[in-house]
C-alpha cells in the first residue's frame, strides 16, 4: 500500500530550480535513503512533504490523501530537523509537555528512545545548555514518540555519538518491522549500506535513480555502494 | 485552542529572557525616580509619557524582530506538527506581546501604585499596552517579509526611527512650506499615520494640557473634542495592530520556510 506519493514535484527558489518534476512512490515497511550531493534538493523535498515548503507545481500524497494547504496529516508524520532549537528557555520536560499537549494522542506513546538516550536525566536542563548531540537526541525521541506513520529524518546520525546512532538505527529497522515508512537523508554511506531497502538519489533537482542499493551497483558496474555514488555524482558533474 | 498551548512556553520562555528582564527594571527604575522626584504625580506621569513614547515602541520592535529570527527552527518545529500556520504566527504574536506588556506592567505599574495609583497612570500603562501590541506587530511583519536576519533588523529600526523621531521634522517641514493653506485636515491624516504621535495626543487630551499638545493635538481637540477625540484616537491605534497582522499572516501563510 503507497504511505507517500509525489506526482511531478517541481519547486524554485527564485527562479533557481530545487525540484524538477520529480515523482515517487513509498510504501509501507520501507527504509528510504534520500541521497544527493549538497544543495541537490533534499531538504526542499523533504520540507515540500511538511508542508514548510509550498510546491510550484505536483501534488503529494499521504495515505492516499492528496494535502492542499491542510495540516491535519502530519498527525501521522514524525519529523526530525537537521537542527532544531527550541526556545532557549524552556525546559526538556517542557519541550515534551508542550508536543504532547499539542498533539494530543490518543494512542500509547512510543517512549523507548526517551527512555534509551535517558533524557530523564536532563529532563530539568534548559535546552540552551545541552550540546547538538544532546539535543539531536531530543529530537529523535519527539519523532518517534506518537507512534507515526511516516518518519522523516534529515541526517538522523550526523551529530549523534556512536552509542546513540546504534540505538537509533536499531529503532529504524524495527519501525520497518512495524509496517513504518522511513526516509532519511544522509551522507553517510555506511547508513546507506546498513539501513537502506531503497535508494533515492536526486542530483540538482532532478530525481536520478530510485531503486534498490542492489540496483544501483549493478547500474553503474560496482561492487561497493560508496563507489557507485561517486560514479553517479560524477556522472551529473559533481564531486 | 492549540494556539494557547504555544503561547504559554513563548510566555515563559520570553519572559526569562535577560533583555525582557533589563527592559522591566529600566522602565522600573525610571518610574520609580520620576515619581519619587515629583510631587504632583500627574506632572511625573507627563515625564513618564515621553519616556515611554519612545522607549516602548524600541524595544518592542527590536526585540520582536530578533525573537521571530531566533525562533525561525522553532517554528519550522512546530509546522511539523499537526498545527495551522496561522495558530503558530498568533502564538507567537501574542506570546511576545503579552510578554512585554508584562514588563510594563511591572516597571510602571508598581511605581505608580506605590506612589497612589490614579486613572491617569492607568491610561499611561493603557498607551504603553498599546504601542507594545502596534509596535510588536510591525516587528513581526517585518521579520515575515524577509527572510534576511539584517536587512529584518535593518527594516524594524528604519521603521522606529521614522515614526519616533522623522516623523516630527516631516510634519514641521510640511507646515512650514504650506503656511498658507489651511492645513488641519492635512494634519489629522499626517497624525492618523504614527501610532506614536497618536498616543501622545491621547494622554495629552486626556491631561487637558493643550499648551504641550503641539499642532496635531491641537488640531485633534478643536475637531474632534475631547470624547470623540479620545475614541477615534482610541480606535485609530487599535486599526495600526490589526493592518500588519493581517497583512503579515497572509504572508506567512504563503511563504516557504
Amino acid at each position: 500500500m503507497s504511505k507517500l506519493r509525489v506526482d511531478h514535484l517541481s519547486k524554485s527558489f527564485k527562479s533557481l530550480p530545487a525540484l524538477k518534476d520529480v515523482s515517487a512512490d513509498f510504501g509501507e515497511g520501507e527504509v528510504v535513503c534520500l541521497i544527493g550531493p549538497n544543495g541537490s534538493g533534499k531538504t526542499t523535498f523533504i520540507k515540500s512533504i511538511l508542508g514548510l515548503v509550498i510546491p510550484d507545481a505536483g501534488e503529494i500524497f499521504v495515505s492516499n490523501h492528496l494535502i492542499d494547504g491542510s495540516w491535519n496529516y502530519r498527525r501521522g508524520i514524525g519529523y526530525m530537523p537537521q537542527i532544531n532549537r527550541f526556545p532557549d528557555n524552556i525546559k526538556v520536560r517542557q519541550v515534551f509537555e508542550m508536543i504532547k499537549d499539542i498533539r494530543r494522542h490518543r494512542g500509547e506513546l512510543d517512549e523507548q528512545l526517551y527512555s534509551e538516550f535517558q533524557l530523564n536525566n536532563i529532563a530539568e536542563k534548559r535546552m540552551s545548555t545541552l550540546s547538538g548531540g544532546m539535543r539531536q537526541k531530543v529530537n529523535a525521541a519527539l519523532s518517534f514518540l506518537f507512534n507515526p506513520d511516516i518518519l522523516i529524518l534529515d541526517e538522523p546520525t550526523a551529530g549523534l555519538d556512536p552509542a546513540a546512532s546504534e540505538l537509533l538505527k536499531e529503532k529504524i529497522i524495527s519501525s520497518r518491522a512495524n509496517e513504518k515508512l522511513i526516509l532519511i537523508t544522509t551522507h553517510n554511506m555506511n547508513d546507506v549500506d546498513e539501513l537502506a531497502d531503497k535508494v533515492m538519489l536526486l542530483t540538482d533537482g532532478s530525481l536520478k535513480f530510485f531503486g534498490s542499493p542492489a540496483e544501483l551497483k549493478s547500474q553503474t558496474q560496482t561492487e561497493k555502494l560508496s563507489s557507485a555514488l561517486i560514479k553517479a555524482y560524477a556522472e551529473n558533474g559533481h564531486v | 485552542m492549540v494556539t494557547f498551548k504555544v503561547l504559554k512556553y513563548v510566555v515563559y520562555d520570553v519572559l526569562r529572557s535577560r533583555m525582557v528582564i533589563a527592559y522591566a527594571l529600566l522602565l522600573f527604575i525610571f518610574s520609580y525616580a520620576l515619581f519619587y522626584l515629583e510631587s504632583d504625580p500627574s506632572k511625573s506621569v507627563l515625564s513618564l509619557l515621553n519616556i515611554i513614547l519612545l522607549l516602548v515602541p524600541l524595544v518592542s520592535i527590536i526585540f520582536g524582530t530578533i525573537h521571530f529570527y531566533n525562533s525561525k527552527e522553532f517554528i519550522e518545529m512546530l509546522l511539523a506538527q499537526p498545527m495551522s500556520r496561522r495558530s503558530i504566527f498568533f502564538s507567537e504574536f501574542f506570546g511576545l506581546s503579552m510578554s512585554l506588556t508584562v514588563a510594563l506592567l511591572f516597571g510602571v505599574g508598581i511605581p505608580a501604585i506605590v506612589f497612589g495609583f490614579n486613572s491617569n497612570s492607568l491610561f499611561l500603562i493603557l498607551i504603553g499596552t498599546l504601542l507594545t501590541f502596534i509596535f510588536v506587530a510591525i516587528s513581526i511583519w517585518s521579520a515575515v517579509i524577509t527572510n534576511d536576519k539584517a536587512k529584518g533588523i535593518g527594516i524594524s529600526l528604519l521603521l522606529w526611527f521614522y515614526f519616533a523621531i522623522l516623523y516630527d521634522g516631516i510634519v514641521l517641514l510640511i507646515l512650514f512650506y504650506f503656511s498658507d493653506y489651511p492645513m488641519e485636515k492635512v494634519m489629522m491624516t499626517l497624525t492618523a499615520l504614527n501610532p506614536i504621535d497618536l498616543g501622545r495626543i491621547l494622554m495629552l487630551l486626556r491631561l487637558d494640557v493643550s499648551a504641550l499638545m503641539g499642532y496635531t493635538g491641537a488640531v485633534f481637540q478643536k475637531f474632534l473634542g475631547t470624547s470623540s477625540g479620545t475614541i477615534t484616537a482610541l480606535s485609530l491605534l487599535i486599526l495600526w495592530f490589526i493592518a500588519p497582522l493581517y497583512f503579515g499572516n497572509r504572508f506567512f501563510g504563503k511563504k516557504d520556510l
